[in-house]
């Protein structure tokens, strides 16, 4: 079941196009990431998610039906550039945003009292916005994200500008909603958190959705069957003819092979001729390669 | 619609409930108030010292019931006989008056002497010398040629212009009427124009304020970026009227409270200022003219002008602030450049405003006409009209205008805020602007 699908969505602005043809679905209760480089067009996908701008043509399917009115109570939308009304006080805005969203006035504080005891932060209910230093805004900002229980959490950048402590601390919730089912759109260009965090990722490259898929299954499609070996000792030799050297030190070799079990047969012999093996691993490329080995290809043929 | 009652209650709490909102308005009347009496006690003053002044006048121009000698606030007048050295090393007098005998009761040019150590005097105080003596001349010089004081007096005719109507069923107006319907029609023309600009330029401020901040994006995630405008619109619409409403309750308070403290009685203010310019008034004359003045303010038709005064407020606020709201959105951190955007919105306001002074000093004009149609001018021009009564095809007509212009601009508004609020870092010309209204959504 996805709760989010989007098909062949295009948007044109004056004289540029901006979408142009993306397709992808975000299964439910996943951490999905949407990458891409400045300009590829992530942000203009996700204002037509959010629906503050409407899709030239293709469709837009959340949660089994297409974007209609009472969506905004389903989606909470963290924008990268994000501020808040400066004046007003901590809990008034977020039951602001709150009732906006559609909530009553008395889950609204239900909903209230349940996040500030989380993060312990009852002292701040009746201090004006502006004078909370920028990482407790994240916070408040943060909440008033996901005051209404959003089935689909879109966060854009949402780690930037924190410090570690709070960037673990806004993870650990990321992975807690996740488990209460909330399916997250994660859009970033920081490739190591895609690695670490996001199940399903799509890469988005000049308006046009370039790859996709579970991070895992990506990776493998990327893969260059390449096993690093460490060992002490001497190599036997000569090696076998179907594996060849892609790199060596004293004391490790990293191989490529044709077949992956081609691995396995030379890892036999090395532990048949004797060798002390210390480590055996598949070396899979990090999202980090396979993003600039696609979006550089397709730079070098624009 | 939820929505948008949120977001108007939002925008008209989080003003009304700011210490600078209560501050303003209650500080505004006060404001005034004080400002009536500094500038009241400032008109008055006229120099710490008491001055005694010999006056010598030999042929007895001054008469004896002068106002000269009595009345110069700070300046203690006395005759004196003798001559002027007599009195120069005098230690009683700070200063010598002397006015010369008259040879030539033709001659119309004359030189009184005022013998003092101080080089500079008021010119307050010497204009009111000059013309006090000259009208002491004009008694004296008249009795020299033989008419008496009363018969002088009845030479001088106020003349009155009464309109009266020329066939039976001409509207009624009388010339006091214009008099007053001038100084009602000007207050109104005026308090449109401010509000105009200040409630204008507060959607304008909070406009690019949720821009530059960024809230606006998680806003319109939210909600329709029109209803974001028309709760903004609203909700400043209402603060103003509030604020509006409560000055015109406290203002009059105001007045009384400080003329019963200050002791401040009109009537006396009235003839102080007589006093000092030096005329002779008639208090009786003086006091119908006040009744007629107040009975004619009750005669204006209240019941049709009120109403159509909190019309024109509010369309030609919500007019002039979705103009605003959309400049606004197209704003960006570049100073001059906002104000390049904001000058063809603000010129019209002013442009009214001048044409609505000379409207109200010829109200029946083909400018007035016009201009009180024109939905740009008419919501400034057409309540200084009011108390002029004019014909009520104009009001119609001027009203179904102001009603369509209002709403296409709103509409007009709605497309360029939409687009502009999430617009950075473009340098916005009004050719943009144009294009904007053609987007898709």
């Amino acid at each position: 079941m996805n709760v989010l699908e989007v098909n062949d969505v295009h948007k044109q602005y004056a004289n540029h196009k901006a979408v142009n043809g993306v397709s992808f679905s975000v299964p439910s209760g996943c951490i999905f990431g949407l990458l891409g480089p400045n300009g590829a067009g992530k942000t203009s996908l996700i204002r037509i998610i959010t629906g503050i701008t409407k899709a030239d043509s293709g469709e837009v399917i959340l949660d089994g039906g297409r974007l209609d009115a009472r969506h905004p109570s389903r989606i909470g939308y963290m924008p990268e550039e994000r501020g808040l009304y400066k004046k007003m006080k901590v809990g008034e805005h977020i039951m602001y945003l709150a009732r906006l969203k559609g909530m009553s006035k008395q889950e609204a504080a239900n909903a209230i009292s349940h996040w500030f005891n989380k993060f312990d932060i009852h002292s701040w209910k009746n201090k004006k916005v502006e004078e909370l230093s920028k990482g407790m805004q994240q916070k408040v900002q943060f909440i008033s994200t996901v005051i209404h229980n959003p089935k689909l959490l879109i966060l854009d950048e949402p780690f930037s500008g924190l410090d570690p402590i709070n960037a673990n601390l806004m993870k650990d919730e990321v992975y807690e909603l996740k488990s209460k089912g909330t399916s997250i759109i994660l859009s970033t260009h920081r490739m190591e958190q895609v690695e670490e965090i996001c199940d399903h990722m799509v890469l988005i490259n000049q308006g046009k959705n370039v790859l996709g898929g579970s991070v895992k299954e990506v990776k493998e499609r990327f893969k260059e069957h390449l096993f690093k070996i460490k060992y002490k000792g001497n190599l036997p030799s000569p090696r076998p003819s179907f594996i060849t050297v892609h790199e060596q030190t004293p004391e490790e070799i990293i191989i490529k092979v044709e077949d992956d079990s081609d691995a396995n047969k030379y890892l036999q012999n090395l532990l048949q001729s004797g060798l002390f093996i210390q480590s055996f691993e598949e070396i899979l490329p990090s999202v980090n390669e396979i993003f600039i080995q696609v979006v550089g290809k397709e730079k070098t043929m624009a | 619609m939820d929505k948008l009652w949120l977001i108007i209650k939002r925008e008209y709490l989080s003003r009304v409930v700011k210490k600078s909102f209560i501050l303003t308005t209650i500080l505004t009347p006060l404001g005034i108030i004080i400002f009536m009496l500094v500038a009241g006690i400032i008109m008055n003053y006229d120099g710490a010292e008491e001055r005694n002044i010999a006056v010598i006048d030999p042929s007895g121009i001054l008469g004896t019931d002068s106002l000269l000698l009595k009345n110069e606030k700070g300046l203690q007048f006395q005759k004196v006989q003798g001559n002027v050295d007599s009195y120069k090393n005098s230690e009683d007098f700070d200063a010598i008056l002397e006015l010369p005998s008259i040879n030539d009761y033709l001659e119309t040019q004359y030189e009184a002497k005022y013998y003092s150590s101080e080089g500079v005097m008021g010119s307050g105080v010497i204009e009111r010398l000059q013309t006090s003596i000259s009208d002491n001349l004009y008694y004296h010089k008249a009795q020299k040629f033989g008419f008496n004081r009363d018969s002088l007096d009845g030479l001088d005719t106020d003349v009155e212009l009464v309109r009266e109507k020329k066939n039976e069923d001409d509207e009624d107006f009388s010339t006091a009427d214009s008099l007053i319907a001038t100084g009602i029609g000007g207050a109104m023309g005026f308090i449109m124009y401010i509000a105009v600009f200040l409630y204008g330029m507060m959607v304008l401020k909070s406009v690019t304020e949720e821009k530059t901040n960024r809230i606006v994006e998680i806003m319109v995630s939210t909600v329709k970026p029109f209803y974001l405008m028309m709760g903004k619109i609203i909700g400043v619409g209402l603060v103003g009227l509030t604020q509006v409403a409560i000055w015109a309750i406290l203002l009059p308070v105001a007045l009384i409270v400080s003329t019963l403290f200050f002791g401040m009685d009109p009537q006396e203010m009235q003839e102080a200022q007589n006093q000092m310019a030096g005329m002779e008034v008639d208090a009786k004359e003086m006091e119908n003219k006040m009744k007629t003045a107040i009975s004619e303010i009750k005669d204006q038709n209240w019941l049709l002008i009120i109403p159509l005064f909190i019309f024109y407020f509010l369309a030609g606020y919500v007019m002039y602030s979705s103009l605003f709201a959309a400049i606004g959105s197209a704003m960006g951190d570049d100073v001059s450049e906002n104000q390049s955007l904001t000058l063809p919105i603000s010129l019209p306001v002013i442009i009214a405003l001048y044409i609505m002074f000379a409207v109200i000093q010829n109200p029946n004009s083909s400018l007035a006409t016009w201009s009180s149609i024109i939905p740009f001018f008419s919501p400034i021009v057409m309540p200084a009209r009011l108390a002029f009564g004019p014909p009520w095809w104009e009001i119609i007509l001027s009203v179904v205008v102001l009603i369509l212009t209002v709403i296409f601009f709103v509409w007009l508004a709605g497309r360029i805020y939409r687009v502009g609020i999430l617009m950075y870092g473009k340098k916005v010309t009004f050719k943009e602007l144009g294009k904007w209204l053609f987007y898709k959504e």
